[in-house]
């Protein structure tokens, strides 16, 4: 059954990515199969979601760790990706400033920041994408799982430390945008960020990326590894006399799932066009755990197919009856904590009489 | 009796009219320009009742002399004796000229003349006005003035003036200074402190005293301006504490994660927010004491949707923190929605009452009354919470269930019920705080987001299952955050805090204060 929903999903993923790229590109506007570009843009935001939702099944579900604070890896892969977007817009900003972005302009800096610096390269950008979080996670998960906070606790210092971003990357002092965020994006690798063959190439790209994590977290779970961080997942102090360090195995996953959350976030960035400190709040991470139990906890498909429902759910909803949305997504934690511990794969397999 | 009272009244008229023949403060104003000037100085220090009207209107001209030494001030058409201040027919009139000696005597009598007003609070603030200007020549006006004050206050602010005056004047005397600069330094605030900086061309035995003295008042002020950040930081521990005090309880006691916490301090703040429009509507004289009928009321509803919280959702999830946390998550959701939906999206007026707003300076210090009685009603709902779980039966049961459910029910308790009525009592105090917060917040759907996470900060500092823990962890973080806040700004100084507490949990993960004893286990 795992094998066969991974093998779906790939197939999903990849297909419908391909598909509606072909049907963007190749019809013309008026044809009854043309997929309009805002579409595409908007299953690739679905599809960067999922990434994350990824990496947050990958540390709840097999090494029970709630991390509360996932929105803020994504977020800071994110900001990696917006810095080098918005170094590419050169010359062509409001204030038609070649080296300062117009934020800068407009707060009076005269320099760019050292931090700034390296970040009109793209190769340096997507490994910042992927360090800073890793590296926030190493520092974070490091002194968290030496000093065995663990549980609820670290629910709650999780969701502090993305609250202690949001904060900062709030102050227009922090040199990346304020509360405006960064944004007015134009090229990406020397191509124009609003073609339709760039946003249907995002797509693809985040597809692909997806299916590979998906198959890199199938691989992890599944060795050796994989058996022993489930152990600690159920019974840390027994793994722990068995002469393993459940530290060393949680702190990897960790900062393994927070790269993967930065990757998401860097293919995020592009697609939507914007990146600000909202991504930060403390509720978008608890969404994004809902998303993980509405698709079932611990089965790393579950979690894309919760991040892609519950986000096709809130695109509708939030259009056609806006008041009712809230409504929903608190109902749907409860029901789904309620009802359905394993989430719809869960419920799925069960009618099937087999195992997830 | 009428009779001799009307005797009186007449004798008092004419000696009353002998005085003023005697003593004319007018007189020299229908002279030349010296007299003009010197009538202007007798005149500032009189404390005749038309003294002011009469030297603006010879600024501005309108002061006219008449037959007779008449002097009126011309109102439009209408002409005012000075005398007396009604209107009177004048014949034979000419405008009372004035040069710039006159002019300078009048500007200076101006800023005196204050100080004879009727009016308590111009008095002291021409006064505050001769201390802040430094002003020689307001020496006259204030030995006079200080004859007749009779307000206490009034007189020692008119004293330092007085001081602040002569520290001016060239021709003081050494000891004489070395008392002005005494009596300034006894005032002990930052005008005092300018007064006496600005000093300078003095004999070194002042320059010396005033040193000291600056140094004394800096000391003096760094003390009040800690003692202000303390008493900010207490409201704001205060705060904190009403608004952890509930989760104190279901987190703390109970080992619930209530995420929907913080909307039980909004439904407060809401039923803080009908009571009053009830009141406007139906009788606006307990507009006063509004917020006494809303705290057992927000009690009472908060504390009805926290046992029906407990009763259709929590009691599923014993055991299963992180589903709790979820649940409760998504709770919290549809709560704020529900509210949005029914109150609006916008903040909600909630009136402060009169008794509550103002302040009362303190020292150096300002005390403002909303602030008071947040801190006040902070220690009155902890010592109630106290109360109910050290010394009643009820209080007794929860403990016992909390420690031992299985020996607890053993024992005949009905742990359901304490567990409904734990939580119900927990987010009664959350509704209670809702009450408090809606005085200094803005009362809107998402009141309680933004309490959330610093009321779960506070009780995991404290350490959980202690509430004296989440007293000393609500004061000390309010405190810190107020200290942090001059040196590294309101939002910087937070995130240090939090760092910090992120920090902290590393070194002691069960807080401050931690429970020791078999509890621990679970």
């Amino acid at each position: 059954m795992s094998r066969l929903s991974t093998t779906i999903c790939i197939f999903l993923v990849l297909g419908g990515a391909i598909a509606m790229a072909a049907l963007n590109l190749l019809t013309l506007p008026g044809s009854p199969l043309h997929v309009p570009t805002y579409a595409v843009s908007l299953v690739g935001k679905y599809l960067s979601y999922a990434i994350l939702a990824l990496a947050l099944d990958l540390v709840w579900g097999f090494a029970g760790i709630l991390s509360l604070g996932h929105a803020a890896f994504f977020a800071l892969g994110g900001y990696a990706m917006g810095m080098y977007l918005m170094r590419q817009i050169g010359p062509r900003g409001v204030y038609g400033n070649a080296v300062l972005p117009d934020f800068m302009v407009f707060l009076n800096y005269k320099e760019l920041p050292w931090y700034w610096l390296g970040f009109d390269n793209p190769a340096f950008a997507l490994l910042m994408a992927l360090l800073i979080p890793g590296l926030l996670a190493l520092i974070f998960g490091y002194f968290a799982f030496r000093s065995r906070v663990s549980g609820v606790y670290l629910s709650i210092i999780t969701q502090a430390l993305t609250y202690a971003l949001l904060l900062a990357f709030f102050r227009n002092d922090m040199g990346l945008g304020g509360n405006n965020g960064l944004t007015d994006f134009k090229d990406m690798f020397g191509l124009p960020l609003q073609s339709d063959a760039v946003r249907s190439g995002l797509l693809v790209a985040t597809a692909i990326i997806l299916t590979l994590c998906l198959l890199a977290a199938r691989y992890l779970v599944t060795s050796r590894f994989g058996k022993v961080l489930i152990a600690v997942r159920d019974t840390e102090s027994r793994t722990r006399f068995l002469g393993y360090r459940p530290e060393s195995y949680k702190l990897f996953v960790f900062v393994l799932s927070a790269v993967m959350a930065g990757i998401g976030g860097a293919l995020y960035v592009p697609q939507v066009g914007i990146i600000n400190p909202g991504e930060f709040a403390p509720a978008g991470s608890i969404e994004a755990v809902v998303w993980v139990a509405v698709g079932g906890r611990g089965t790393l498909v579950g979690a894309i197919l919760g991040a892609v429902l519950v986000n096709a759910g809130k695109t509708y909803l939030t259009g056609a009856f806006p008041e009712i949305w809230l409504f929903a997504l608190g109902f749907l934690f409860i029901l789904v904590t309620l009802l359905l511990p394993k989430g719809v794969l869960g419920l799925i397999s069960s009618r099937r009489g087999g195992k997830p | 009796m009428f009779l001799i009272r009307r005797m009186i009244f007449f004798i008092l008229l004419l000696l009353s009219s002998l005085a003023h023949a005697q003593d004319d403060p007018f007189a020299g104003f229908t002279g030349g320009f010296d007299d003009i000037r010197k009538g202007i100085e007798a005149l500032a220090i009189s404390g005749h009742p038309q003294a002011a009207a009469a030297i603006t209107a010879l600024q501005a001209g309108t002061l006219l002399a008449g037959a007779g030494g008449v002097l009126v001030i011309k109102d439009g058409d209408k002409t005012i004796d000075v005398h007396t201040g009604q209107p009177i027919v004048a014949t034979g009139l000419r405008t009372v000229r004035i040069n710039n000696t006159v002019r300078r005597a009048a500007e200076a009598a101006i800023g005196s003349l204050g100080l004879f007003a009727k009016d308590t609070s111009t008095r002291r603030t021409s006064a505050e006005a001769v201390l802040k200007s430094r002003d020689p020549a307001a020496l006259p006006a204030l030995d006079r003035a200080l004859e007749l004050e009779q307000d206490a206050g009034i007189k020692l602010v008119m004293q330092q003036a007085r001081a602040a005056a002569q520290l001016a004047a060239p021709d003081t005397s050494e000891p004489a200074k070395l008392t002005a600069i005494n009596v300034i330094k006894a005032r002990g605030d930052l005008d005092a402190r300018a007064v006496l900086a600005t000093l300078a061309n003095q004999p070194p035995a002042v320059m010396e005293a005033a040193k000291a003295a600056i140094l004394s008042l800096d000391r003096i002020q760094q003390f009040w301006s800690v003692a202000q950040s303390v008493f900010y930081g207490l409201s704001l521990g205060s705060v904190l504490l009403l608004a952890a005090a509930g989760l104190a309880i279901t987190f703390g006691v109970m080992g619930v994660i209530n995420m929907a916490h913080g909307e039980l301090v909004m439904i407060g703040a809401y039923t803080t927010f009908v009571v009053q429009d009830i009141i406007r509507a139906h009788a606006p004289g307990l507009f006063a004491s509004s917020l006494f009928i809303a705290i057992p009321l927000a009690f009472l509803v908060s504390g009805a949707v926290g046992v029906a919280i407990e009763r259709c959702l929590i009691r599923f999830l014993y055991g299963r923190p992180l589903e709790t946390l979820l649940a409760t998550w998504g709770l919290s959701l549809v709560l704020q929605q529900a509210v949005r939906s029914l109150f609006g999206p916008t903040n909600r007026e909630v009136g402060t009452p009169g008794w509550m707003s103002g302040s009362t300076p303190f020292g150096g210090l300002t005390i403002t009354y909303n602030r008071l009685y947040i801190i006040v009603f902070a220690i009155t709902v902890i010592a109630a919470l106290i109360t109910v779980l050290k010394r009643t039966p009820l209080g007794l049961r929860m403990r016992a269930v909390t420690q031992n459910r299985r020996m607890a029910a053993a024992m005949g308790i009905r742990t359901p019920w304490i567990d409904a009525l734990t939580f119900g009592l927990g987010s009664g105090v959350a509704g209670m705080a809702g009450v408090a917060l809606s005085q200094i917040d803005n009362v809107s759907p998402n009141l309680g987001q933004s309490y959330i996470i610093d009321s779960f900060m506070v009780v995991v500092f404290g350490g959980v299952g202690n509430l004296w823990g989440t007293v000393v962890s609500a004061l000390t973080l309010g405190i810190v955050n107020k200290f942090l806040e001059p040196l590294a700004g309101a939002v910087l100084g937070k995130i240090v805090v939090l760092v910090a507490l992120i920090l902290f949990i590393q070194r002691k993960p069960r807080g401050m204060f931690p429970l020791k004893g078999r509890a621990v286990e679970q």
